[in-house]
């Protein structure tokens, strides 16, 4: 456009607004509670319709779970080292605590995943039943969640290289990311609780 | 490779499709040609697809939504003059299966592409105007929302040429809606159209909630917001809890056609009922959507055009968040037949009713405006005055229906379809049209015809009666819904007066489509152009800057004292415009092309998905993933207007506007 001029030259006239992206992505992380809260609520209704097919006794592995909960815990204390090294502007840091969050990240998937191809080849699949449809569905929406934030980090570990400060911008990106990979966290945690304790009980 | 998609799923052996499709297509050509020819292909693109601008997208919101109200209504039409057809022994000129799409494709498009992109087109008109804010929080977010609605729109059309729509009615209960009943790609189509709408309207909850807290001008406290600023604030809030549960809805009926699961199915552990509560906990908050900022247009109207403030401004508020939370705890009511228990279906059906106490607020609050006020009978006034007789009727039929007891007789019958459009029609539509004939010299510069818009209004209102009465009679003579055809000789009349309103509502959307042409043909009249920006002597803030607004709305951010804030700056003689001989250098957003683009792949991912053809699906998906890392790669997302820039579009304007007073 004819009348762009260098964003540096006017920031000196302008006062400082803050920037509504991290308030913005706490009202899309609390529709994204309602997603799950709505999963949960489902998987409540169909805890016990086992069709015939195996109950949670049967199919849940708790060792496997207890290291997948274990890593995605570290995982998000990881990512808080991470967030310290960038508010100290560290980047080699940042970038080395999120590449650690990163493959911890991918261990938890890979144990999901794995967890899941076993109860598929034993003919425990979601379209077994309508308790193991429920499951599958809450779970995997989780997992699809973490898939999300392990692309949205490798694509900031990629942005932030090079660098020698943080923007604005890619700070509100490394919180909002940091609010998504915590909230993952907690959600996990009720997981973990109502779908895998509760049912083993 | 092409999925479950082959020749045989063009409808060519259809003729009504046939006629469509050349319609459309011939239709669909001449615009394009003449785009072509005119050479206006950059403009359109560089100005309008790829803007952020909140009023640009508005108007786009707008078209679309009338794009959809003609299909919707043409899918209308054809339903009434079914049933008034197909009477003892005449099977009517729509066999079931064509009928049931119908019905089916004109409930989803008047819902989520007429109502919702309307609604979302005023808002985004309006809002940021109204508050002295340059633009929304995110504009990028705002155009991907638009898009897509827009793609959603498309892929609905799509189904009418290749292969079906769904059958299964605008909710798709299951198990009529799972793939043991309805093998097709019909309801497919209705899932993913649905679905992708849902993303842009999400968006655009967290948007415009986050504007509204985050960017008011300086002084506009909560208490001295807008009443059209509250209901969108109370809609957002609406939006973001319920469309994440219309989205797992719709999602978990996907998993069972797709993957074959067990959530609605007759088999395997599935509950049909579990499926209701979910659509129904979205269902019900959507009509509030819907309503409240229709009700937010008509105190914004009735004020103005009464020349007096809002009658109770704090208890219109409090009503609205009332009736923001009352929403959530109702959905029920659309199923007491289901079996709850009465101790259930008592709550709910109490709970409903005390939603009347809230909208009768309000309904005080207008009349008490214009009691002792100089109320103009405008033709946008016209809209308001017939909202308010035709919704209080409207909102005692859903009364009636509220009593559990009455809802057992009356489930399913064509009382429910006389009483939702009955407060549909009456209430979100007529206040969509008020607000567009209100606001429309805000957004363009010049007013709609009046004579034309009381043609329509009067078209509209009398056919609304004669369409829908009827409806409540047949309702009581025990006459189903989504029936295709009878031979009950006692309904038959009542049908055919049915058709009639029918027809007289074809002719207001005639009297609309013509005011919309005559005023922008007379648009360059004296008494037609808006110059000074306040065309109405209105007292909102959006009415202070000039109309069209400049693409940074306000050169100076208005300070705000009082509730009404422009109003209060005309009595104490503040010119905000005025008052910025020293403008400032304004930040704004670039446009993107991204939004589109992420909305053109989702276009792909959908259709794709539709018809199984997974490869394709794939593309999508990288698309809308590669577009979206572009765009949070790109750095060069916004500039500043210089200050002399500002100074020379706001000379220019005061020039125009002495030019013109000099004239008179």
């Amino acid at each position: 456009m004819a009348h762009d001029i260098t964003a540096d030259a006017a920031h000196a006239h302008e006062e400082h607004h803050e920037s509504p992206v991290v308030f913005g992505f706490w009202l899309y992380l609390m529709t994204d509670c309602i997603i799950f809260g709505t999963l949960f609520a489902v998987f409540a209704v169909m805890r016990n319709q086992f069709a015939g097919g195996p109950t949670g006794k049967d199919v849940f592995e708790l060792n496997g779970v207890g290291i997948e909960t274990a890593l995605l815990l570290l995982s998000s204390i990881t990512y808080g080292f991470g967030m310290i090294s960038a508010h100290q502007n560290k980047l080699g840091a940042l970038r080395g605590w999120l590449g650690v969050t990163f493959i911890l990240g991918l261990g938890f998937l890979f144990m999901e995943l794995r967890e899941f191809s076993h109860m598929i080849a034993e003919g425990n699949g979601p379209d077994r039943s309508a308790f193991l449809s429920a499951f599958f569905t809450l779970v995997g929406t989780h997992g699809l969640h973490v898939t999300c934030g392990l692309l949205w980090m490798a694509v900031l570990i990629v942005q932030t290289g090079g660098k020698t400060v943080l923007s604005e911008r890619m700070t509100n990106k490394l919180t909002c990311l940091s609010l998504f990979w915590h909230f993952l966290d907690i959600v996990w945690i009720c997981v973990f609780t109502f779908v895998y304790l509760m049912s083993v009980i | 490779m092409l999925g479950k998609l082959s020749w045989s799923d063009i409808p060519i052996d259809v003729p009504i499709l046939v006629g469509t499709f050349a319609g459309a297509a011939i239709a669909g050509l001449a615009v394009l040609g003449l785009i072509t020819y005119y050479g206006k292909w950059g403009y359109l693109w560089k100005e309008w697809f790829t803007s952020v601008d909140h009023k640009r997208l508005g108007v786009m919101y707008i078209v679309l939504a009338l794009v959809a109200l003609f299909r919707g209504f043409a899918d209308a039409i054809m339903m009434r003059s079914q049933l008034a057809l197909a009477y003892a022994g005449n099977p009517g000129y729509l066999p079931p299966h064509h009928y049931d799409q119908i019905f089916s494709a004109h409930g989803t498009i008047m819902i989520f592409f007429m109502a919702m992109a309307f609604m979302t087109g005023l808002m985004n008109v309006i809002v940021p105007l109204q508050i002295g804010a340059r633009d929304v929080a995110f504009p990028f977010l705002n155009s991907l929302s638009f898009w897509m609605t827009t793609i959603s729109f498309v892929l609905i059309n799509i189904s009418l040429f290749i292969g079906e729509f769904s059958q299964c009615g605008w909710l798709a209960y299951p198990p009529l809606s799972e793939q043991q009943f309805s093998p097709g790609v019909g309801v497919d189509y209705y899932i993913w159209a649905v679905q992708l709408s849902g993303v842009g309207t999400l968006l655009t909850g967290v948007n415009f909630f986050t504007t509204i807290v985050k960017m008011r001008a300086p002084g506009m406290t909560f208490m001295k917001m807008p009443v059209f600023t509250w209901t969108i604030f109370c809609t957002s809030v609406l939006i973001m809890l319920s469309f994440p549960i219309l989205t797992v809805a719709l999602g978990l009926l996907g998993l069972d056609r797709y993957l074959g699961m067990h959530f609605f199915t007759n088999d395997g552990g599935g509950n049909q009922m579990l499926y209701l509560s979910v659509i129904w906990g979205w269902g019900h908050p959507e009509v509030y959507i819907l309503v409240l900022p229709a009700f937010g247009a008509f105190s914004e109207i009735t004020q103005t055009f009464s020349r007096k403030p809002l009658f109770g401004y704090n208890t219109m508020v409090y009503a609205t968040c009332s009736i923001m939370v009352l929403s959530m705890v109702v959905w029920l009511h659309h199923f007491f037949t289901m079996g709850a228990g009465a101790n259930v279906n008592t709550f709910f059906g109490i709970m409903t009713m005390i939603i009347a106490i809230p909208t009768g607020v309000k309904i005080f609050n207008w009349l008490f405006t214009m009691y002792k006020g100089r109320v103009e009978f405008h033709a946008t006034m016209y809209w308001v005055i017939g909202f308010m007789i035709t919704f209080t009727i409207g909102g005692m039929t859903g009364v009636m229906l509220a009593i559990p007891a009455a809802d057992f007789v009356l489930h399913n019958s064509l009382f429910v379809i006389a009483h939702f459009h009955n407060v549909i029609i009456g209430g979100v539509y007529f206040g969509y049209v008020a607000a567009m004939n209100f606001w429309f010299p805000k957004a363009f510069g010049f007013k709609l015809n009046e004579a034309w818009g009381k043609r329509a209004f009067w078209l509209w209102f009398v056919g609304f009666y004669f369409a829908f009465m009827p409806l409540y009679v047949l309702g009581f003579e025990g006459m189903t819904r989504r029936m295709n055809h009878y031979d009950n000789p006692e309904w038959y009349p009542w049908l055919l007066v049915a058709e009639a309103g029918a027809v007289m509502i074809a002719l207001g959307i005639v009297c609309q489509l013509t005011q919309i042409y005559v005023s922008i043909r007379d648009r360059n009249l004296a008494e037609n152009r808006d110059l000074t920006g306040d065309p109405w002597n209105a007292r909102t803030l959006e009415w202070s800057t000039s109309s069209p607004p400049p693409f940074y709305n306000f050169a100076v951010v208005p300070v705000v004292h009082d509730l009404d804030a422009f109003a209060h700056d005309k009595e104490a003689g503040i010119d905000t415009r005025a008052a910025g001989s020293t403008y400032q250098p304004i930040h704004m957003p670039k446009n993107t092309a991204a939004g589109f683009f992420v909305g053109m792949f989702s276009l792909i991912l959908g259709f794709a998905a539709v018809w199984w053809i997974w490869w394709l699906a794939a593309v999508g998906l990288i698309g809308v993933i590669a577009t979206v890392i572009a765009r949070s790669s790109n750095n060069d997302v916004d500039y500043y207007v210089p200050a002399s820039e500002v100074a020379r579009i706001e000379n220019e304007h005061t020039r125009n506007l002495l030019a013109a007073q000099a004239a008179e």
